[in-house]
């Protein structure tokens, strides 16, 4: 169409290819987008297209002359199932740790970035602290912390604080990734006009409930990709913890490997891994496409 | 000029870096009057008003509402603030929080007041200035208009002894000027006591008690709106006024 439909808002007509459409809030895949307008023909060759290709990639791959010790090495069905159910227990500290650590993440990151963000000379000791916070557990590796603290702390026998090497693991992936989170709401603050808060504060508000109405909310739908980003990064080096000798599931892969002489038990807890973390994914590109949709114009401009 | 005014600024100075944009205002406003500030962009005229509200920091000068110091000492600001609305050019609604939330959000938090209150109170003026279907919607959801009455309710309903207009108008497209107005002309009419920037003369004219032509960062000259449209006595007044008319503005 190459001419406004009478539909359309009345700025936009007459213009070239049709009525504005405002863009949505979908940041999924756009790999299906081209074939849109394509008709029922073009849909059928991508269709048939796409089945010769894969399956003439598989039968190269099936048919290759390393293909059988391959299959045995890291696609063993009967190791597969035996070990995945062992994995599968294990997993659960997995998503323990994560968890637990996540939500300490949230809060000690924020308390970071807000105290980075704080304007004011009296301020400026704080200020120094979390920026001096940040650049520190940024710069080390979180295997480095994971060692140093889990191995370090209980050893001291400090009173009063816990000397299982799970609770300071957990502490290190918290002190690691805080830093990163930090730097993640800190963009998102930033982000927030400064007219926002000149005109929460011309209300009356005070800083902290300008801080806490007004800039955090707006700073948070902003940040929502990459704190999932991050969070995706914690439950993965939640694997890390295996370093310490602590049997996660990782670990456990690694017994269960060791003890029939075969992959697959790597294979299978990438497995897991995988299918949580893609749900995780739609469901936070689920979250951003609502929050605009609540806040856009449903029909149009 | 009645003993307690409204609104009593003197010898205001305010600077950003080496730059002096107000360099020492007085300015004494009376309950229920409604006094337009007009001059050329960059004559002070937001920085002014930002001062009044202490949104910004002064150099020197001193502020009074309804008599008491805000410029003193361990003032504490927030309740001053809450005393004097200030509705901005670009609206500055709370994007991520309905009509509603954004009316009510200072009343319940500042004020104290209950949920319940600030909501009757919130539908009492969303209702008196045409909004009573939007109290749901989200701001990206309405006009430019719309969103500034709103901005506007939203300083009303903190119950304020003065208003503050900061070229409200500007950023709206023409035909959605008069239906702001019309709300400022109402709010005149109910005594509420303003202090506006304008680009409108017309506007200006028709409402003000009192017109305040600011140059340079000092009030130039002053007087009811008759006088300072028709004959006005400084020279660069004449001029500004003269541009407005060749720009087909008055």
């Amino acid at each position: 169409m190459s001419f406004g439909t009478a539909g359309a808002p009345e700025k936009y007509q007459g213009l070239p290819g049709g009525p504005y459409t405002p863009p949505t809030g979908d940041r999924g895949s756009k790999i299906l987008a081209p074939l849109r307008g394509e008709g029922a023909r073009g849909v059928w060759i991508a269709v048939v297209s796409t089945v010769v290709f894969f399956t003439a990639l598989g039968l190269a791959v099936v048919n290759s002359s390393g293909w059988p010790a391959i299959k045995e090495a890291f696609f063993d069905p009967q190791v597969f199932w035996d070990s995945l159910g062992k994995i599968l227990e294990k997993f659960w500290r997995n998503i323990f740790i994560f968890v637990v650590a996540e939500v300490f993440v949230l809060m000690l990151a924020l308390l970071l970035a807000v105290m980075r963000s704080l304007a004011g000379p009296v301020f400026t000791p704080l200020r120094i602290l979390a920026a001096v916070y940040t650049d520190l557990f940024r710069a080390l590796p979180t295997i480095l912390v994971i060692l140093l603290l889990g191995f370090g702390a209980p050893s001291l026998q400090i009173k009063g604080v816990p000397h299982s090497d799970i609770f300071w693991a957990i502490v290190a992936l918290v002190l690691v990734y805080s830093a990163y989170v930090a730097e993640v709401y800190r963009a998102g603050i930033q982000s927030v006009h400064p007219s926002q808060v000149a005109s929460a504060r011309a209300l009356g508000l005070s800083r902290r409930k300008t801080l806490r109405f007004v800039v955090i909310p707006q700073a948070v739908r902003r940040v929502l990709p990459p704190l999932l980003n991050d969070f995706i990064g914690l439950q993965k080096d939640s694997a890390l913890v295996a370093v310490i000798g602590y049997t996660e599931a990782l670990r456990q892969a690694q017994i269960v490997s060791a003890a029939e002489f075969d992959f697959t038990p790597y294979v299978a807890l990438a497995l897991v891994y995988i299918v949580i973390t893609i749900p995780e994914a739609r469901f936070v590109d689920w979250l951003v496409a609502r929050d605009q949709r609540r806040r856009q114009a449903a029909g149009g401009v | 000029m009645p003993e307690t005014a409204a609104l009593r600024v003197e010898g205001l100075q305010k600077s950003f870096d080496r730059l002096a944009v107000l360099r020492g205002i007085d300015l004494e406003v009376g309950e229920h009057e409604v006094v337009c500030l007009i001059g050329a962009s960059g004559s002070g005229k937001s920085t002014f008003l930002r001062c009044i509200n202490l949104l910004e920091p002064i150099n020197a000068g001193r502020i009074f509402i309804e008599g008491e110091e805000i410029t003193a000492r361990g003032v504490d600001v927030n309740r001053i603030r809450q005393r004097v609305g200030i509705v901005f050019q670009a609206f500055n609604l709370f994007p991520h929080m309905s009509v509603m939330r954004n009316v009510t959000l200072a009343p319940i938090e500042a004020l104290g007041f209950s949920r319940s209150e600030a909501e009757a109170l919130a539908s009492d003026l969303l209702g008196r200035f045409g909004l009573a279907d939007k109290s749901r919607e989200y701001p990206d959801r309405l006009s430019g208009g719309q969103q500034q009455r709103v901005a506007i309710v939203r300083a009303l309903a903190m119950k304020p002894d003065v208003m503050l207009l900061d070229e409200v108008t500007s950023a709206l497209d023409p035909e959605l000027v008069a239906e702001v107005l019309n709300v400022i002309r109402e709010l005149a009419a109910g005594g509420m006591t303003m202090v506006i920037a304008t680009h409108e003369m017309g506007f200006a004219r028709d409402i003000a008690n009192r017109v305040c032509f600011l140059d340079e960062g000092v009030i130039l000259e002053q007087g009811p709106p008759e006088r300072i449209f028709s004959e006005p006595q400084e020279e660069r007044t004449q001029r500004f006024l003269q541009s407005i008319i060749e720009a087909g503005r008055m």
